[in-house]
């Protein structure tokens, strides 16, 4: 008897079908991959069986009864589940708390018992987590371990796992991959959401594969080849590899010299003495789990955020205490990684939103908006950059996220940049759309531009970066160039352990010599 | 089971951005004649007396007029703020100050001739309320205060304040102690337009008011920053705009709009200081930004209908003896049926199949 | 400072803080589920118009709480419907609600501006009250300062040790998470904003049937305002909250305080130290920026529908 079968399950949304006739099934004990690129429905799909989202058609069997889940409670009375990409978690709350919520009120009645339950659980399954502890102090991977051992306080029969390995070091993913093993011996299903194609063939047992809402395929992924899945997932019309050269730059554009920050926001994350150099014409990566001060760094480096005037540099003119606007005329162009809500202006129309950073130049004069210049500027982003909307009227939101990226990307470098910071390029994009964006990049760089891109997707660094480093707990690796360091030297490197080096670091001798910079927090992740 | 839902639109519509206002007014329309019928009166009479009698005559046309003219001012100060989701509620007070503070000057110089006099006395009010308004840009921008608790505030601050001028310095030496200020001279005295109405001349403050707003919000990169302030912080503050100058613009531009309304409504049809200079225009000038649709165009028309509910609150007081305070009722009922209504901008309503309902019948938990 | 001066000082402070401790407590809840009501003095004048209304017509003042209190619930109710059914602007929804209260409840009162009624009379609890000071400032009150204290307690204790209180936060901080996880959001949220109405009904009938027994229009002068601040001041902490309201309170009787010592002052410059202090201690807990985003529900005044 399978664990779970899905039948016939469709879900439209307006102007879109998530999921057409998609039929899935997995047995007990199996670790079943669900593969697909952005936007493939595989989200949607894992939603309807947790209860969140309601199938239009279809029908679900669950030990072979034919069932209705009504909501996520009743999911996980069944035994079904479920770690979100964005946590479900709540950060004020404690740990013990957290878990507390999500269980039926019998079972949380004491906290006292329930912190020796979750103490007792985490240690079995290799996840040491404190119940004590604040949820907004723990580390992404701490978070997803509460997420975790939620589940599996209750009787979990089938547990989903939607995109775990993007927020984790490969060391991470490793212990992930562990205790996932251990739970299916156990007999618990594993539902594996994932567009990693190694992930899988390396943990799964068998695959489905979504393509635009509908299964394109199955398969043993021990069995098959990297190449045969990516097939399966984007088609036979797009080019699956991408070999970019790796560049050498020229003199420095933006360097930042031993930057040390501490924002008012008891949320956010403390930058301690970072120093980098990014040259002209070449693309320097960061690697880094999110919320390792990647995001108060690039504020720093945008404007957003002030620090003393003598840490950041555009070409030698100490820019630290500078406003957005006067970087930009110096060459700034910054990609945010919120692209509605920051990037792009959700409700105005993407005319509006080229003149959002497009200002400086001619759109503008002594203050008068030049409108037909403002409409031709957006018309030649959305030609040039192939953007699909229904116009310069369309407004922000209703384009789909690789879209609104290349129109974001479009309108930075046709104002020249004379450095480009990205943040996430390709995050949410669908592949053929980070294909363009990523050749765009490189096409910038070798104009001479300097390019920093921070992401948290390792290969997409490896593949265009030039020079690479990581970041962890507001401290910056050695930086070094990108096949010089291994993958494994760059996972150690994300869990902030810079002392073990394998090769020589190139500019970054503050941080590589204060280096016991080992977080206990971290020390648990490894 | 209810088998109609709400879906988020892709996008949102703008005709029915256009079409809710007039839905709202309907089902307000809808909702007084119920109310009036259940309160004894023939329904259409009442509804008659309240929105239609009123301007049967060129006189009521003036009248109406004189109440539009402080309500667009004030709603286009009204608007900026919004439009930058500022929350300003204090046009109300900055009303009552720019009353004050002009009225103050008019009394000082009641005895002054000359042509100068007039404009000193706008500009004091407009500067009164322009003061106001600054004292909560201060808060907000130095001080981090929340906008709407401090304007609220800030109003029953400025009504205080006005309250103890009548009652006290500012009183009528030769007023038989009541609380008013004496008479302002002629000089001190909007002229109007006919001398068979009360209409005067702020109309046309009105009017340039909006032709200026109309062409900074459309026009200029200022105007322009402000809608993506409102919008969107982040995305001010990632494109490099000036965050805490455009919240002193918004309100030091508010506050000199609802200044020069409240100097104007006391310099003309007014006339002297007393407790009564503002029948809650600043408060009502919040529903007439909205139901304008932040535009100042809608906010013109928007005032007419405001302006009407006073009116036919006074009508509907004397013809068929109901409470004033009918006006506040018709008001508050507009503003909620147009929130309700604004739901249909970017949410569709949509009937679900039946389907749903068969499939879960089949469902063995329930059974 | 005479003795007894003083003693009916402090007794005077409590009395006048008490509606601002139901409406603050009331709009804590609201607020600690995400939901920003601004309509607190609609509600509070709907409260003090048909408490008083349900009094004089029926002759028992406890029915007119009763009838106060439903009023307030029906005016969150349609607060309720717009802003989490209809996903409003909780900011616009909320001010709409007051001009509506103050219109409504202005017609709806007009036949009865100048009644007198009895009210509700003190109920010194025995033995405490004869204590010489403290029985006559703390044990000498109107059964709805007891209550006051009793809904304090209750909502202290919600928020600190129940399932309840835990949820309401969860929903008030992640909307999304919440569920996610399966707590039924749009509940909570209406059950806290019907929670609020009550409460705000609550202190409006403590306005127009014990502290001046008769109605006027616009009565409350702003209190479900100051209350709004109160919640703010005190973080989101029912103990401040308690704190806060006693210290305004204070301010709102200089005028006693000031006569008591033989100052001559203008009542209309006296009236407005409430809000001078009001504004005065938004300044003081905005500066404290960090703080305040720590206790501030993260989703407060964000409209959510779950997507289906």
């Amino acid at each position: 008897m399978n664990q779970i079968e899905l039948n016939n399950i469709t879900k439209r949304y307006p102007g879109c079908i998530a999921n057409q006739a998609v039929e899935l099934t997995v047995a007990p004990g199996e670790i079943h991959a669900l593969l697909g690129e952005n936007g493939a429905g595989k989200s949607t799909l894992m939603k309807i069986i947790y209860g969140v989202v309601k199938p239009d058609e279809g029908t679900m069997r669950w030990q072979g009864q034919e069932i209705v889940v009504k909501g996520p409670a009743h999911a996980r009375e069944l035994g079904i589940g479920m770690v979100f990409q964005h946590f479900s978690l709540f950060e004020t709350l404690t740990v013990a708390e957290n878990i507390a919520l999500s269980l039926p009120k019998e079972e949380a009645k004491s906290l006292e018992l329930l912190k020796q339950r979750i103490i007792e659980v985490s240690e079995h399954y290799g996840m040491k987590l404190d119940p004590n502890r604040y949820v907004h102090t723990l580390s992404i991977g701490e978070q997803q371990r509460v997420e975790i051992v939620r589940c599996l306080l209750q009787d979990v029969k089938l547990l989903i796992l939607d995109e775990p390995t993007s927020v984790l070091t490969p060391q991470e993913v490793e212990t992930l991959f562990k205790t996932l093993h251990l739970l299916s011996d156990e007999g618990c299903s594993i539902l594996f959401i994932s567009h990693k194609l190694d992930e899988v063939r390396a943990l799964c047992d068998h695959a489905t594969i979504l393509k635009a809402g509908q299964v394109s395929g199955h398969c043993i992924p021990k069995e098959t080849t990297t190449e045969e899945l990516a097939r399966l997932m984007v088609g036979d019309d797009t080019p699956l590899t991408e070999d970019y050269k790796k560049a050498e730059g020229a003199e420095t554009y933006l360097s930042i010299v031993d930057l040390s920050h501490q924002s008012d926001d008891p949320f956010a994350c403390t930058l301690k003495n970072i120093s980098l150099e990014v040259k002209s014409g070449e693309i320097l990566g960061i690697a880094g789990v999110a919320g390792n001060g990647q995001e108060e760094l690039l504020n720093l480096i945008s404007g957003e955020d002030t620090s003393a005037k003598e840490t950041v540099f555009f070409a030698e003119k100490a820019v630290g205490n500078l406003t957005p606007e006067k970087r930009r005329v110096l060459g700034l162009g910054f990609v945010p990684e919120e692209r509605l809500g920051r990037g792009a202006v959700p409700d105005m129309s993407l005319q509006d939103n080229g003149l959002l950073t497009g200002y400086q130049g001619d759109l503008t004069k002594n203050g008068l908006i030049n409108t037909s210049k403002v409409k031709a500027f957006a018309q030649k982003i959305i030609e040039k950059f192939n953007v699909k909307a229904a116009g310069i009227h369309a407004q922000a939101k209703s384009l789909s996220g690789g879209n609104l990226q290349k129109y974001i990307i479009g309108r930075e470098i046709l104002q020249n940049p004379k450095l480009l910071v990205c943040s996430h390029p390709t995050w949410g994009v669908d592949i053929g759309a980070a294909i363009l964006i990523r050749h765009e990049l490189i096409k910038l760089r070798d104009q001479g531009c300097a390019v920093l891109v921070v992401s948290e997707d390792i290969d997409e660094l490896y593949s265009i970066s030039d020079r690479i480093c990581a970041i962890c707990d507001g401290e910056l690796s050695p930086l070094a160039p990108t096949h010089d360091v291994s993958i494994n030297q760059l996972g150690l490197w994300m869990a902030g352990d810079f002392q073990n080096h394998e090769i020589t670091a190139d500019v970054n001798p503050s941080s590589a010599s204060q280096a016991p910079a080992q977080d206990p927090t971290q020390e648990g992740a490894l | 089971m209810l088998n109609i839902t709400l879906e988020k639109r892709p996008s949102d519509s703008k005709t029915m951005s256009y079409l809710s206002p007039l839905f709202a007014i309907l089902l307000t329309l809808i909702s007084g004649g119920l109310l009036f019928a259940t309160l004894g009166q023939d329904p259409f009479h009442a509804l008659y007396t309240f929105f239609i009698a009123p301007l049967t005559d060129v006189y009521g046309w003036t009248e109406l007029g004189v109440k539009v003219a402080p309500l667009t001012l004030c709603a286009m100060g009204l608007m900026l703020c919004f439009k930058a989701r500022i929350w300003n509620i204090g046009a109300e007070g900055q009303f009552i100050l720019g009353g004050l503070g002009g009225g103050y000057i008019a009394l000082e110089l009641l005895e002054a001739e000359g042509a100068w006099v007039l404009p000193l006395v706008l500009l004091f009010g407009a500067l009164s309320g322009l003061l106001w308004g600054a004292l909560t840009a201060l808060l907000k921008t130095r001080f981090g205060a929340n906008e709407i608790l401090t304007t609220i505030m800030l109003n029953y601050i400025a009504l205080n304040w006005l309250l103890y001028g009548v009652h006290g310095p500012l009183k009528d030496p030769d007023g038989f102690n009541f609380p008013e200020s004496a008479l302002f001279s002629d000089f001190a005295t909007l002229p109007v337009l006919s001398d068979d109405y009360r209409l005067n001349i702020s109309i046309f403050f009105a009017l340039i008011a909006v032709a200026a707003i109309w062409a900074l919000m459309s026009k200029t990169l200022l105007g322009f920053q402000i809608a993506v302030l409102g919008e969107d912080k982040s995305a001010a503050r990632f494109a490099g705009f000036k965050e805490e100058r455009l919240i002193w613009f918004v309100l030091l531009a508010c506050g000199a709009l609802a200044g020069l309304a409240g100097v104007s409504e006391v310099t003309g049809s007014v006339g002297q200081l007393n407790p009564y200079i503002s029948p809650g225009y600043g408060y009502a000038a919040i529903i007439v930004a909205f139901l304008g649709r932040m535009h100042p165009v809608g906010i013109v028309f928007a005032s007419m209908l405001l302006a009407l509910t006073y009116m036919g609150g006074e009508m509907a007081q004397m013809d068929l003896s109901l409470p004033k305070s009918l006006t506040g009722l018709f008001q508050g009922m507009l503003l909620f049926y147009l929130l309700a209504c604004d739901l249909l901008i970017s949410y569709r309503i949509v009937r679900k199949p039946a389907a749903r309902a068969i499939s879960s019948s089949t469902n063995p938990a329930q059974a | 400072m005479d003795f007894e001066l003083f003693t009916n000082i402090l007794f005077a402070t409590l009395r006048t803080g008490t509606p601002l401790i139901l409406i603050a407590l009331g709009e804590m809840v609201c607020e600690k589920s995400g939901v920003l009501n601004l309509g607190q003095e609609g509600m509070v004048l709907m409260g003090a118009a048909l408490g008083f209304i349900a009094a004089v017509v029926t002759g028992h003042a406890g029915l007119g709480i009763i009838a106060a209190v439903l009023a307030g619930m029906m005016m969150s109710v349609l607060f309720a419907f717009l802003a989490v059914t209809l996903v409003s602007n909780q900011v616009a929804t909320g001010l709409a609600l007051t001009i509506f209260g103050t219109g409504l409840s202005g017609f709806l009162g007009a036949g009865y501006v100048g009644m007198a009624i009895d009210g509700i009379a003190p109920f010194p609890i025995p033995f405490l009250s004869d204590i010489p000071v403290i029985g006559k400032v703390l044990f000498s009150h109107d059964p709805l300062v007891y209550f006051s204290w009793f809904m304090f307690a209750l909502i202290f204790w919600c928020f600190r040790s129940t399932r309840l209180g835990l949820t309401i936060r969860a929903v008030g901080e992640n909307p999304e998470a919440a569920n996610a996880i399966g707590i039924p959001v749009m509940k909570v949220r209406y059950g806290a904003i019907l929670f609020g109405g009550a409460m705000a009904g609550l202190a409006g009938a403590y306005l127009s049937l014990v502290y001046t027994p008769m109605w006027s229009e616009g009565m409350s002068a702003g209190r479900g305002w100051i209350a709004l601040a109160l919640v703010v001041f005190a973080s989101w902490k029912a103990e401040r909250i308690l704190l806060g309201a006693y210290l305004f309170g204070a301010a709102s009787i200089m005028h006693l305080v000031l006569q008591g010592l033989g100052f001559e002052a203008s009542p209309n410059l006296l009236a407005m130290l409430p809000y001078g202090a009001t504004i005065i201690v938004l300044v003081i807990i905005a500066s404290d920026a960090a703080k305040a985003k720590l206790s501030t529900p993260l989703a407060l005044g964000r409209p959510y529908r779950p997507q289906v």
